[in-house]
């Protein structure tokens, strides 16, 4: 199949760069991994599953005006959706070639792709939309079950109906947490705290950002409302530094600490609980990009992300990034980047734009400043560190404990993370460094005595697979239309010699 | 004796001055090796590299310590002295670098193909390899996933596995914690330093640093620290990618390969050859390779190649379709012309040695090569000829 | 363990689908139409369904979103399902899963 655009990431900003691009003409594909569009932000639970349309979440009519423009373009032929479609690799071919970019989907694992699923894709421009997973920072106890990170106690809710557990604790940092915490709440859920490790009073002196960005504010207020409703209490200030149980989460350690994140002596008491929901803000999926040769920087809140311009794009001509891979934002601002990628996509193959975007360049440059207004304020801060002992888990499914890291970078030469990661085997095992990668970087640099850099965070963040291929899937070429020729799958063949 | 005269001349280029203290330039695990048995054998040595340990073509191996793979002649010498050195080393490290006596397990498909791994097992049992026939129908007494319908195979019990970073890395800390040896990464050699034609050591981007002899142990880029000394060594990358599963159960008990494999390591080609080699590791993922190309450094992924090594392993290991790859990466073998190391004392220009181009085999010659160097350097007669090694056997290129 | 359907006080509600159940480790387990496995499983009070290679850790749903592996699964014999992403069918076999998944 060979499209104008292909936009993979059906989230916020795959959603509104597709059909910005499929107004204005062009034929599109949207490739997404999930089985209904929406991305992590509008994560819906299927038709069948009763409970919650969307309708009190916060951006829902704008979602759902984009999912009703969606199945219209699809019903023209002018959107091809590829749900349940995951992406392996992008290849790109020269500027020369017609379609310049190949996407290779495969299945996701150990069973084979269906006979019905495309294998590849063929475009003349790509969209990056992959959007962003939580970052969570490793404590003693966090690989128990039960303790889920913000997100995936979110998912559960959003997705599925569940309820993370009776008694839930709440940490990390960010106003992620708000949502969070409230959607437990209001579902039954025990909230016994709410710990935000930054002291968001700080927050003030931005007072005018803050005042531009009313909705926001209006926003996190409704969820502060619920928070009181259910005597949620909200700390700052605190973390959770430690979690017990033998075989899932029992209780945690919550501890006040100081301004650098360092645990204030005295300041600990134990919470029992049966879930904890923790979160330290978000990484973007750069797999992609990172592959690609899209270049990369370190965003203000210490994540990797993709450079662009003001069109979106990326220093690989004809690769547009938008959304949280070039800058954790959420979701209004993926949806503004979408609509300002889709409409340079647009314009750079011809089509004439739909409607003048310096509406969008202004939303865009003032949502970008009320997000760096948010990575100051809930920055991840050194102390962090000093939460972990020697038989810390950093990579839980290596299950490499902090001592070995320490051990490879001070005793064994690896002198930088992805030597770390080598020797360590952290970051080397079925996740490939998408949970471990940013607290790996940091320890290692850390331990250097300096900040992660670019090819700090690009160590861990390179994934030339960038979903797990079958292999099964891997060795049928759907372009030779069939299985590999004979001769490259005999096993024996020629002699030695 | 010829070779004797070989070994006091290759001696006599240092001897003139008599060094105590060493530099190694390049932390993968040849330079490693390097460091380790002469900081054993007495000598001061410092190793420096622009990267970490093991950042270069070491971290892409599969640490394979192979005698099975080589036809007789200097290299088989050189491997089967390292089999014996990697089984020493691993008396004492084995567990740190996951030393493993698994084996090799070379299978054919056809009966033509299983008499072209008798012939060539006769030859390399004459130079001291131990090789057994297994018959098609104990095959799966060896590897129980086996793909059916195969012709035979020769079992090679010598054949090991390291985990090479680990290797590098153990042997550079052993060299350092009970040898003195110091280790400066993140220090990129930038030319040398000489007294008239003769190397008194390299400069750096931190600064110079004097040493008795220098060895160019960079692998890849070996021909480029050649240069800043004058002379031409040539070693270029050959590419391979591997392919790494998930973890798995121990599925896959030896190193298995198809007898095409031997033909493509020797091979001149510039073109994409692959043959399938498959293994498990003690991590428990499978590396799936092997793949070569020239196509100077180049890491852009190939589907092309990708998929062969899929489909070949896929026709060795059948159970091996419902798993899935979670990762794969390419590395740079460092590959002379004719495929064989550069090893010694460079008369070109006195004081400096070579340690590189063991293109695809580096990690199982790396004992052997330290270990001749560390002889070469305290005046000893080195335990096998280096000239074959010999750093100015290349005809000149006309300029 | 609740569901949110009960609680949720605002949001268009709609007539309950049928629940049905699917089988671990030999027990059968409450789904609702649309749940994914592991969704259903940690409703049921069910955390863990994995053990690890090295130490033989249990574990059970982390991340949820299919980013982190954690909460691999055997599913109808396929083994190294993620939990959080496949969604449970009627009459699913999820089995416990030890070290590396596949059959030595």
């Amino acid at each position: 199949m060979t499209r104008d655009l292909a936009v993979i990431g059906a989230g916020p900003a795959g959603l509104a760069a597709a059909v910005t691009a499929a107004a204005t003409g062009l034929r599109v594909v949207l490739v997404d991994a999930g089985a209904r569009p929406g991305g992590q932000y509008f994560r819906h639970p299927p038709d069948t599953l009763a409970g919650p349309r969307g309708a009190a979440r916060h951006g829902w009519a704008e979602f759902a005006r984009l999912r009703d423009e969606l199945a219209g373009h699809v019903a023209a032929g002018r959107i091809t959706h590829l749900a349940g479609h995951a992406v392996w690799h992008v290849e790109a071919h020269s500027e020369e070639a017609d379609a310049r970019f190949t996407l290779h989907l495969g299945g996701t694992g150990s069973v084979a792709v269906s006979s019905g699923a495309v294998r590849e894709v063929r475009a003349r421009a790509l969209v990056i939309a992959a959007g962003a997973h939580d970052r969570p920072l490793p404590f003693p106890g966090w690989d128990l079950p039960g303790v889920l990170t913000a997100g995936g106690a979110q998912a559960l809710l959003k997705g599925s109906l569940v309820v993370a557990g009776r008694r839930v604790v709440v940490a990390g940092t960010g106003p992620f947490l708000l949502p969070v915490a409230a959607g437990l709440a209001s579902a039954g859920a025990r909230v016994e705290g709410v710990f935000e490790a930054n002291r968001p009073g700080r927050f003030a002196r931005h007072g005018a950002r803050v005042l531009r960005n009313a909705g926001k504010l209006a926003e996190g207020a409704g969820y502060a409302a619920v928070l009181l409703r259910h005597r949620v209490p909200y700390r700052v200030g605190h973390a959770i530094v430690a979690a017990h149980g033998d075989d899932a989460v029992e209780s945690v350690t919550v501890a006040r600490l100081d301004r650098d994140w360092t645990p204030v002596r005295g300041g600990e008491r134990v919470i029992e609980c049966d879930a904890v929901a923790v979160g330290y803000g978000f990484t973007p999926q750069l797999e992609i990009p990172v592959e690609l040769g899209c270049a990369t920087r370190v965003d203000a809140d210490g994540s990797l992300v993709v450079v662009v311009d003001a069109a979106q794009r990326t220093s690989v001509p004809g690769v547009y990034a938008a959304g949280e891979t070039t800058g954790v934002g959420g979701a209004p601002l993926a949806l503004t980047e979408g609509r300002l990628a889709g409409q340079a996509v647009a314009a750079a193959l011809g089509a004439p734009p739909a409607r003048p975007s310096r509406r969008l360049l202004a939303r865009r440059a003032r949502l970008r400043a009320f997000a760096a207004t948010l990575h100051d304020a809930y920055a991840v801060r050194p102390g962090w560190a000093g939460w972990l002992r020697p038989d810390t888990l950093v990579c839980r499914c290596e299950e490499v404990p902090y001592g070995r890291l320490d051990e490879a970078v001070r005793e064994l030469g690896a002198i930088d993370p992805r030597a770390a990661k080598l020797i360590s085997r952290a970051g080397m095992g079925w996740c490939q460094g998408r949970i471990c990668g940013y607290p790996t970087a940091c320890l290692t640099a850390r331990i250097r005595k300096r900040a992660p850099d670019v090819a700090d965070l690009t160590g861990l963040a390179r994934r030339p697979l960038a979903q797990p291929v079958r292999l099964g899937d891997l060795a049928e070429d759907p372009a030779a239309g069939g299985a590999e020729d004979a001769d490259g799958a005999d096993p024996g063949g020629g002699g030695p010699c | 004796m010829v070779r004797g005269c070989a070994r006091r001349r290759q001696c006599d280029i240092l001897l003139r001055v008599p060094t105590r203290d060493l530099l190694v330039v390049g932390a993968g695990v040849v330079g490693a090796a390097c460091a380790y048995y002469a900081a054993k054998a007495g000598l001061t040595v410092t190793v420096v590299d622009r990267g970490a340990v093991a950042g270069g073509t070491t971290g892409a191996g599969e640490g394979n310590l192979l005698v099975s793979d080589k036809e007789p002649g200097a290299e088989l010498d050189l491997a089967l002295l390292s089999a014996r050195l990697w089984r020493d080393l691993a008396a004492e490290h084995g567990d740190e670098v996951e030393y493993e006596a698994k084996g090799g397990l070379v299978v054919a498909a056809t009966a033509p193909g299983m008499a072209g791994l008798e012939r060539l097992a006769a030859h390399q049992r004459a130079a001291g390899v131990r090789a057994e026939v297994v018959a098609a129908t104990d095959l799966r007494d060896l590897e129980p996933h086996l793909a059916p319908g195969l012709a035979g195979g020769m079992f090679y019990p010598q054949d090991a596995q390291v985990q090479p970073m680990l290797a590098a890395a153990h042997l550079l800390r052993a060299a350092r914690d009970r040898h003195g040896a110091r280790l400066w990464t993140g220090v990129t050699v930038t030319g040398v330093t000489r007294a008239g034609d003769r190397v008194t050591g390299v400069r750096t981007d931190r600064g110079d640093i004097a040493a008795g002899a220098v060895v160019n142990a960079a692998g890849t880029w070996g021909g480029e620290i050649a240069a800043l000394a004058g002379v031409r060594v040539p070693v270029l990358p050959r590419r391979g990618f591997i392919l790494v599963t998930e973890p798995l159960p121990p599925m896959i008990r030896h190193k298995v390969y198809a007898a095409e494999y031997v033909g493509d390591v020797a091979s001149d080609s510039a073109g994409l050859e692959t043959s399938p080699v498959v293994e498990g590791t003690k991590a428990g993922t499978v590396l799936i390779g092997a793949s070569r190309e020239r196509v100077g450094f180049d890491r852009t992924l190939s589907t092309v190649v990708l998929r062969r090594l899929a489909a070949q392993a896929i026709a060795l290991f059948p159970v091996l379709a419902d798993v899935a790859a979670i990762r794969t990466y390419c590395g740079f073998r460092p590959y002379c012309p004719d495929h064989l190391p550069v090893i010694g004392p460079d008369p070109r220009a006195p004081g400096l040695l070579h340690a590189c181009g063991h293109e695809g085999a580096g990690i199982g010659l790396a004992a052997a090569t330290g270990h001749l160097l560390a002889q070469v350097l305290t005046g000893a007669d080195p335990a096998l000829d280096l000239s074959p090694f010999r750093p100015d056997r290349f005809a000149e290129v006309p300029s | 363990m609740t569901t949110a359907q009960s609680r949720e006080p605002s949001g268009a509600m709609r007539p309950d689908p049928e629940p049905f159940e699917i089988i671990f480790a030999g027990r059968p387990v409450p789904v609702l139409p649309g749940q994914t496995v592991g969704a259903a499983l940690h409703a049921s009070g069910i955390r863990s369904w994995r053990t690890t290679r090295e130490n033989g850790r249990p574990r059970g749903l982390f991340c949820g979103i299919g980013v982190c592996f954690d909460c691999l699964v055997t599913v109808n014999g396929d083994p190294s399902r993620r939990a959080c992403l496949i969604e449970a069918r009627p009459g699913d076999v999820v089995t416990t899963q030890e070290g590396g998944g596949h059959d030595a």
